[in-house]
């Protein structure tokens, strides 16, 4: 198994690494005992997310997918962040191993659990926008797994 | 970001590469390479032939099984030629269940096996074979009594690992042999990871079966050996022709055979003191990342290990990513993070050892050989602390445990011995 050029130059030198000690939302996915959680920091102003930083336990390509998401939607409304997919995040990365596409939905529930809240907070969460959400009830460990409980707290 | 951290991994690409993946595979020697385009050169004749070609090939053939059986204090006509430790482990295993499938159907084995002894077994499963997967203590040591305790009456076949591939713990079989020869039943012993880096007899340990591959002990991939006690009898699963006493079809690999033999021999007039040197070197890593890097734990047994096997766990990341920033630093190392496999599972053996999820991702395998030097340990204890301190800056689990949310399951101080007891209780 190989990794593109891009996905090792995301792991090896992370964009956007770090917290926002005033973030305005935040959205931690995964579990320990999968091995990999996301947290995922966005600071939004007047709706468009402003800046985004993540902090990563886990392998690879799920350092790499959470960079290359925050380089995705910072500058972008909420709205068009929502249209992040994870098929998105991994072509950015000029592809990933198929059994490391469990590590970019990772990244696109990251970013969705702080919209989430965010929408919520605000009172903004539409039913046009809850359609977008779905992801986030599945385990992005597909049914592959065999000892995990994977939760979106 | 840590500016020495950047300049050691800039430098890293002046200084040569450091194999520390041993227990994987090993770089043939050169003398065994030679044996290897000798042979193919000037003896290319099929063993079964009735011409010169043929005796030349079948006499060393015959050399070779003679100096392995030496190797082993065994007879020649107990060493079988396989083409891996793999297929050995299913020769046994299967060809005794079979064998003896009218006086039982009940096999004992491990938790911690490797893949090749642990699928065989779930094959037989499927066929209707009863088999019990014994547990080991958190250090990887197989109580003997747990043996003698599961055997029934049924029971046909006990395979227990001389060492274990991924922790290095050195089991004791010898007990294990004992207690299966007084019961009567067979007992078969995977020793792979063992063979050129400890002694090993099968007469001496009990076994009636062993398994051994060529490319652990500086032999090329392709060649493996079953060790077959003399009167044992157990079903053939390849069939052929008459090779190997009619038990393993197929035309021998004499060029690997030959090869085999000769890394064999010299991997024994070397065992002493590779094994003190390599020993040496181990603990000297072991004491140095304990005492370098916070909130690790050695896995494994402190003493009764491999010479060449260290396994750590750091707390708070996860092994994939460690490799990686190791391969750029130069270093080959292994890992039994679910991301380094196919499956999401990490390791079955430190899953067995009571790992919890969370700490048998954040695994590190480092074995050495005989190509391992001090530099290249003292090198490493440069720049491991690094890798492990840039992934835990970017871990929220650390993060958590620094603003005292997240209470840690290995003590700042590090472990030779921990036994692991809890989780973070993360929500399920």
């Amino acid at each position: 198994m190989k990794y593109s050029d891009k996905v090792l130059d995301h792991f090896m030198n992370p964009r956007n690494m770090g917290e926002i000690e005033d973030a305005t939302t935040t959205g931690t996915v995964g579990n320990p005992v999968c091995g990999d959680i996301m947290k995922m920091d966005l600071k939004i102003v007047n709706n468009v997310i402003v800046d985004a930083k993540f902090m990563t336990f886990g392998c690879g390509s799920a350092i790499a997918t959470s960079s290359m998401s925050t380089e995705l939607i910072i500058g972008k409304t909420t709205d068009e962040a929502l249209d992040l997919t994870n098929r998105v995040v991994a072509e950015a990365l000029d592809g990933l191993p198929p059994v490391k596409m469990h590590c970019s939905v990772l990244a696109e529930q990251a970013v969705k659990k702080a919209l989430e809240t965010y929408y919520k907070r605000e009172g903004l969460m539409t039913p046009e926008r809850a359609k977008k959400f779905a992801i986030l009830g599945k385990c992005e460990h597909d049914d592959d797994h065999e000892n995990c409980e994977c939760s979106d707290e | 970001m840590n500016i020495t951290f950047e300049e050691r991994m800039r430098e890293s690409t002046e200084r040569p590469r450091v194999y520390f993946d041993h227990a994987a595979t090993t770089s043939p020697r050169p003398e065994v390479i030679d044996a290897v385009v000798e042979t193919l050169r000037d003896d290319f004749g099929n063993p079964s032939s009735f011409y010169l070609e043929g005796h030349r090939a079948a006499k060393l053939l015959a050399d070779s099984r003679a100096k392995i059986a030496a190797c082993l204090h065994v007879l020649p006509e107990e060493i079988f030629f396989t083409s891996c430790g793999t297929e050995s482990d299913n020769w046994a295993i299967k060809g005794a269940a079979y064998a003896r499938k009218s006086k039982g159907r009940h096999l004992i084995t491990t938790a911690i096996e490797h893949h090749a002894v642990l699928h065989s077994m779930e094959a037989l499963e499927c066929e209707g074979f009863d088999v019990t997967y014994l547990d080991v203590d958190h250090r990887g040591l197989l109580d003997p009594e747990k043996v003698r305790e599961a055997i029934r009456d049924d029971t046909i076949l006990v395979s227990v690992m001389m060492a274990n591939n991924e922790i290095g713990t050195v089991l004791p079989i010898k007990e294990i042999g004992t207690i299966c020869r007084e019961a009567g039943v067979l007992f078969h012993s995977d020793g792979v990871q063992a063979l050129g880096a400890i002694p090993v007899y099968p007469k001496e340990l009990n076994a009636d079966l062993m398994s051994f591959s060529g490319h652990k002990l500086y032999a090329p991939k392709g060649i493996g050996l079953l060790y077959k006690k003399k009167g044992v009898r157990i079903n053939s699963l390849i069939d052929g022709g008459a090779q190997e006493k009619k038990q393993r079809g197929g035309t021998e690999n004499v060029a690997y055979a030959v090869a085999l033999a000769k890394a064999l021999e010299m991997s024994m007039a070397d065992l002493e003191y590779e094994s003190k040197r390599q020993t040496a070197l181990r603990d000297r890593l072991i004491r140095g990342v304990i005492e370098r890097i916070p909130h690790t734990k050695l896995n494994g047994h402190a003493i009764k290990r491999l010479p060449n096997n260290a396994n750590f766990s750091f707390e708070f990341i996860e092994g994939e990513s460690i490799l990686l920033f190791l391969d750029k630093f130069g270093y080959a190392c292994s890992s039994g993070s679910a991301c380094t496999s196919a499956s999401l599972d990490p390791s079955h053996v430190l899953l067995a050892i009571g790992l919890p999820a969370e700490i048998a991702h954040g695994s590190l395998r480092v074995t050495l050989g005989i190509d391992t030097t001090e530099e290249q340990i003292d090198r490493f204890l440069i720049d491991l602390p690094l890798v492990v301190e840039r992934l835990r800056l970017m871990s929220p689990l650390f993060a958590d445990y620094k603003r005292g949310k997240l209470q840690p399951l290995i003590p700042e101080e590090g472990s030779l011995d921990l036994k692991v007891e809890g989780n973070y209780g993360w929500p399920s």
